[in-house]
């Protein structure tokens, strides 16, 4: 499960809205166990994708190594990836599977009409397919009680 | 001794090192004594054809290896190599 504070949700929805390009950055964190994430944190990057950015993305090495760095002074995990999907579902493509690595939590948010419709984050597991890793969108005090883990597959 | 910089995502794959320290003449060489001593990274650091994967990227000290000679370029004893993965990706067409 990722749980995420509501005040970076609030930030990643912020930051996506009203791009006529994909909008892509980092998730920054605590982990708790193997399947129970919180993001704490986030970094927009830059989307450098030579292709049509309105449906693909790519973030620099030099970002990526940015946010390594970023992780390690502030204590925490660079624990995944989010982007944004333009008027198409929060379920990762074929292109988002390939360029997938393990363990990075890949959150993806549809956007329709300049809004967040949905979130979803997968994670990749050994054989290289994508597994739903359920959300919760918490406060910084809030006790969870009861977890069950519902994934789903896709791609 | 050069220095390698693991990346979050492999380091599963490495005990939890981020840095580790080998000893090679060439990246191929250092590949193959990274994987020679973690063999699960294997899968992500070469492809069907030996090859570093498109979605890896590799520097030596601040040179991207595809701007040198790819899996040939040289480790120099001091210096610090960097696996970064490729972050990119798109929405269904």
């Amino acid at each position: 499960m990722l749980l995420i504070y509501p005040i970076i949700a609030n930030q990643m929805k912020a930051a996506v809205q009203f791009s006529d390009e994909e909008c892509c950055g980092f998730l920054f964190g605590q982990e708790e166990s193997s399947d129970l994430r919180t993001i704490t944190a986030m970094m927009t990057a830059k989307n450098i994708s030579s292709l049509d950015r309105r449906s693909t993305f790519e973030i620099s090495p030099q970002d990526y190594m940015d946010a390594e760095s970023f992780a390690v002074q502030h204590h925490l995990k660079l624990l995944g990836v989010y982007h944004t999907h333009h008027e198409t579902p929060a379920i990762p493509s074929e292109f988002d599977r390939i360029a997938a690595h393990p363990y990075f939590s890949y959150v993806i948010l549809s956007i329709v009409e300049n809004t967040v419709d949905d979130m979803k984050s997968w994670t990749l597991n050994d054989n290289f397919k994508f597994e739903e890793e359920p959300i919760s969108i918490i406060n910084i005090n809030q006790q969870i009680h009861g977890y069950r883990n519902h994934s789903n597959s896709a791609a | 001794m050069a220095t390698v910089i693991i990346p979050t995502p492999l380091r599963k794959f490495t005990n939890n090192n981020a840095r580790l320290t080998v000893h090679a003449n060439t990246v191929t060489e250092m590949i193959q004594k990274l994987i020679t001593e973690f063999p699960d990274l294997k899968k992500h650091l070469l492809d069907a054809n030996g090859s570093v994967p498109s979605f890896i990227n590799i520097f030596v000290n601040d040179d991207d290896i595809r701007n040198l000679q790819r899996e040939q370029t040289v480790v120099m004893d001091n210096a610090t190599v960097s696996i970064v993965p490729a972050i990119a990706g798109g929405a269904p067409l």
